[in-house]
């Protein structure tokens, strides 16, 4: 490609460095790698937690026990969501695509501390192995939901001692990845490229890491006084020891919805890089989208007391809470506005990673102004832990940060692999996945207004047609994802070979070859003023 | 057009109906633009896409319309849910008192009842108590949820407006059989509620017997029967004396029903499983129930032939 290079191209995937085979994968460096190992991970993680969601499904087909005990669906709930929440969603984003095309998209040969890097992706692994041991230890799975509330969580015999402390070391991983990517940020960019010629991915993420680091040693610090309470009886959250399990709940949320921004703002981030390609315009309101997701960052964190509406919180904080809730909704809707004003006269290519970005959109709208309704307190009280909040986080959370993922995939992959995956499969799985996305939670918003209650082993005959349509909506989302996931990794393995920048996308990604070289630069990259430049 | 089930309906479905009504109007209307955005910008219809410039005024509506209406929408939830914190002085109350798994309703002069029994147009306060973990006091025909905090004064309060029976439903997940944990609201009208009151006898608290006090306090007859029905744990009754099978340590073997076995089975339940039953549900009870409780209880658990 360029002769001036004495050194000829070697793509990251056949870099020969000091170690080989297996090890050269354990013991990397590159970001790159490092990124694909969290993919892996991630994606075997997801499809655990979906196999026992479809379990429950399975369960609630009917009234009454179907195929388990209620013991057991206790312990699945838990588990599905320890998985989903810790291991999948909140690493998520950030961990494969921030590792993989932060520092290609701001011009750097890798993160700041590629040892730190390595280091996080060996604590997150080792949190993952802890949780999974903690399903099959003596005592039975944990059985407390995964928001582990006192003093439920501080007395049941099962093995929460492990659950929580598997969550506190993945806690670490996420500290340290947040660290590493806010340093990589303000030390590695390429000359020229100030925080304001930065493609918006960088900034979700940047605000992101923030909270990463802020946030997460406060749910550390909860989850060792809940394990010093059971070990040593420390009265902090048992009334009768002299504890306050509602303080349980303040520390909790304090992380737990900040860790709501941790999943949903990168997802936002990758949206905003879909969009301008595929409509090969510039973005609308490149300021705007930037400090909105500074806004969500920082309002994020003094929203929490939103899931203790019915706590017995004081009148004040309810409405402080309340009236904050309803704010952080704006920076996210100008979002949205932005996207649309974005593709008003592009030239818009209906490619998979664009049909992933809108239907981001409608679910993401979806899953926002159900939170109004829950962000309302007269509202709340009569959706709060019902099956509206799992309809409506799921939403937010799979509907969102999901497809987000989805579509960074099929827009990444070319990239990352070199070549390319089917499109006419692609497309079909995406319209499979949409419809039982919609047929699996839709439904759940229907009975959580009539009163059906999350957590709920069995329910009364007359909710049973919904149920039922939630329960083949989950077979058909499975069917899906499987095929998704067969074409992707057809696509990684024999696909077509992938030119450097299929999508004419414009940030710097594109600019490179496909797969990216060891330090993904050989020669010092041209930045542009406005990294969205299709002029 | 709102039913009357309680007088926190009007405002809670008030706000339901305007903040719904915004999300639909926001649901429809972006996937409207997006649909007429994909046909008409098509890269087929149009290959060359027209840059545009931003447009600041255009920027400071849509940053400006937004939060009005989210403040709009915030009074509108706080007006429904201001009355729920209010409650009038002079209102009848009843004590609600949740354990693993079933309410309990305790009126004046210490009567109790399973089933809360109300006179219908009369304001009530609920006052929650919890005697073991977090429960939830949600009556859904009434638009009411409100937890119940071990150790927490919490409280809810309505006017119940419409006779018939009102499912109670515990909201807050609190262990195995939290889905069970239902009871039933009554409204009826004052005299009715004036003859079942009457009719209702007080707890006889001088002939219960002191080591089903504690089993009572302990919550342990949540699960463990006392008339020989099968709940999450094995039946008090008829317990003490007999042989039993139970698993420890993997292998099943035969156990006589002593002191020395109820004590180990309280401090330390997953030693001894009994047949049929899993391990890990119930927590030990060391340094919660006391030596002298124990006993108490061993003597009552004689008594239950």
């Amino acid at each position: 490609m360029d002769q001036t290079k004495q050194e000829p191209y070697v793509s990251y995937l056949e870099h020969k460095g000091k170690y080989t085979g297996i090890r050269s994968w354990i013991f990397t460096l590159d970001h790159k790698r490092i990124g694909l190992l969290y993919m892996y991970a991630i994606m075997v993680l997801f499809f655990v937690g979906a196999i026992m969601g479809l379990l429950m499904r399975i369960e609630l087909l009917k009234p009454g026990e179907t195929i388990m005990k209620p013991q057991t669906y206790n312990g699945l709930f838990t588990v599905h969501g320890i998985i989903m929440i810790f291991m999948v969603v909140i690493p998520g984003l950030s961990v494969v695509f921030g590792n993989f095309f932060l520092p290609i998209l701001i011009g750097a040969k890798d993160v700041a501390f590629p040892k730190l890097n390595r280091f996080s992706w060996w604590v997150y692994i080792a949190g993952c192995i802890l949780a999974i041991l903690s399903q099959f230890l003596k005592n039975g799975p944990p059985d407390t939901g995964w928001s582990f509330y006192a003093p439920y969580s501080t007395t049941t015999g099962t093995n929460v001692i492990m659950a929580t402390f598997a969550a506190f070391v993945l806690g670490f991983s996420s500290i340290l990845t947040g660290l590493n990517f806010i340093v990589t940020i303000h030390q590695m960019r390429a000359p020229g490229m100030k925080f304001m010629n930065m493609p918006l991915f960088s900034w979700a993420i940047y605000a992101t890491a923030w909270t990463q680091l802020l946030a997460t040693p406060i749910v550390g610090i909860t989850l060792l006084m809940l394990i010093a309470e059971r070990l040593f009886g420390i009265g902090f959250f048992n009334p009768n020891l002299g504890g306050d399990p509602v303080l349980f709940q303040h520390l909790f949320w304090i992380y737990s919805h900040p860790a709501v921004y941790i999943m949903i703002l990168p997802a936002l981030g990758v949206i905003t890089e879909i969009i301008p390609t595929f409509c090969q315009k510039k973005i609308y309101g490149y300021k705007a989208i930037a400090f909105s997701s500074l806004a969500i960052a920082g309002v994020g964190f003094l929203v929490w007391g939103h899931h203790m509406f019915t706590s017995g919180m004081s009148n004040q904080a309810r409405w402080f809470f309340s009236l904050l809730t309803f704010l952080v909704a704006v920076p996210s809707a100008i979002k949205v506005f932005n996207w649309l004003a974005t593709m008003y006269k592009g030239s818009i290519d209906l490619k998979p990673p664009f049909l992933y970005a809108l239907s981001f959109i409608f679910l993401f709208t979806i899953g926002g102004t159900t939170g109004l309704l829950l962000g309302s307190v007269a509202t709340n009280v009569q959706v709060h832990d019902t099956a509206f909040v799992v309809a409506h986080f799921h939403y937010i959370i799979f509907g969102g940060m999901g497809f987000a993922f989805f579509g960074a995939i099929h827009y990444w992959l070319p990239k990352m692999y070199g070549r390319m995956y089917n499109f006419k499969r692609a497309t079909i799985a995406w319209a499979i996945i949409f419809v039982g996305f919609n047929l699996l939670y839709f439904p759940q918003f229907i009975l959580g207004i009539e009163g059906v209650p999350r957590r709920y082993f069995d329910y009364l005959p007359q909710f049973q047609p919904l149920e039922v349509i939630s329960s083949v909506g989950g077979f058909i989302l499975i069917t899906g994802l499987i095929m998704m996931v067969y074409n992707l990794v057809q696509g990684a393995r024999k696909g077509e070979i992938a030119p450097a920048n299929p999508w004419h996308g414009s940030t710097l990604e594109w600019q490179i070859p496909s797969p990216p070289s060891l330090e993904n630069f050989d020669e010092a990259p041209v930045v542009k003023s406005n990294p969205y430049d299709y002029e | 057009m709102f039913s009357n089930a309680s007088n926190f309906v009007h405002g809670v479905d008030k706000a339901f109906l305007i903040i719904g009504g915004f999300t639909v109007f926001f649901l429809v209307s972006f996937t409207a633009i997006m649909i007429f955005f994909i046909v008409k910008y098509n890269r087929k219809r149009n290959p060359k896409a027209t840059q545009v410039k931003d447009n600041t005024l255009l920027e400071v509506i849509w940053t400006t319309l937004p939060i009005l209406l989210v403040l709009f929408m915030f009074y509108i939830g706080w007006e429904g849910f201001l009355p729920m914190r209010q409650d009038p002085k002079g209102a009848m109350k009843v004590k609600a008192i949740a354990q693993m798994w079933k309410w309990n309703f305790e009126y004046e002069d210490n009567k109790q009842s399973d089933t809360l029994v109300l006179p219908i147009n009369k304001p009530v306060r609920i006052d929650l108590v919890s005697k073991d973990v977090i429960h939830g006091f949600f009556v859904p025909a009434f638009r009411i949820k409100e937890d119940v905090v071990p150790g927490k004064n919490n409280y809810s309060w309505f006017i119940p407006g419409e006779l018939g029976d009102f499912d109670l439903i515990c909201s807050a997940y609190c262990g195995v059989s939290h889905s069970y944990m239902t009871a039933v609201i009554r409204i009826v009208s004052q005299q009715k509620y004036d003859e079942w009151i009457a009719a209702l006898s007080a707890l006889p608290a001088a002939s219960s017997n002191p080591g089903f006090t504690v089993l009572q306090n302990n919550a342990c007859t949540g699960c463990h029967s006392i008339d020989g029905s099968p709940l999450v744990g094995p039946s008090f009754k008829g317990l003490f004396g007999s042989t039993i099978e139970v698993k420890t340590n993997g292998v099943m073997r035969k156990v006589k029903v002593d002191e020395e076995y109820i004590e180990t089975s309280i401090y330390d339940p997953d030693k001894d499983i009994a047949k049929d039953f899993t391990h890990g549900i119930m927590k030990p009870y060391k340094n919660i129930i006391k030596d002298n409780d124990i006993k108490l209880i061993n003597d009552y658990l004689k008594t239950l032939k």
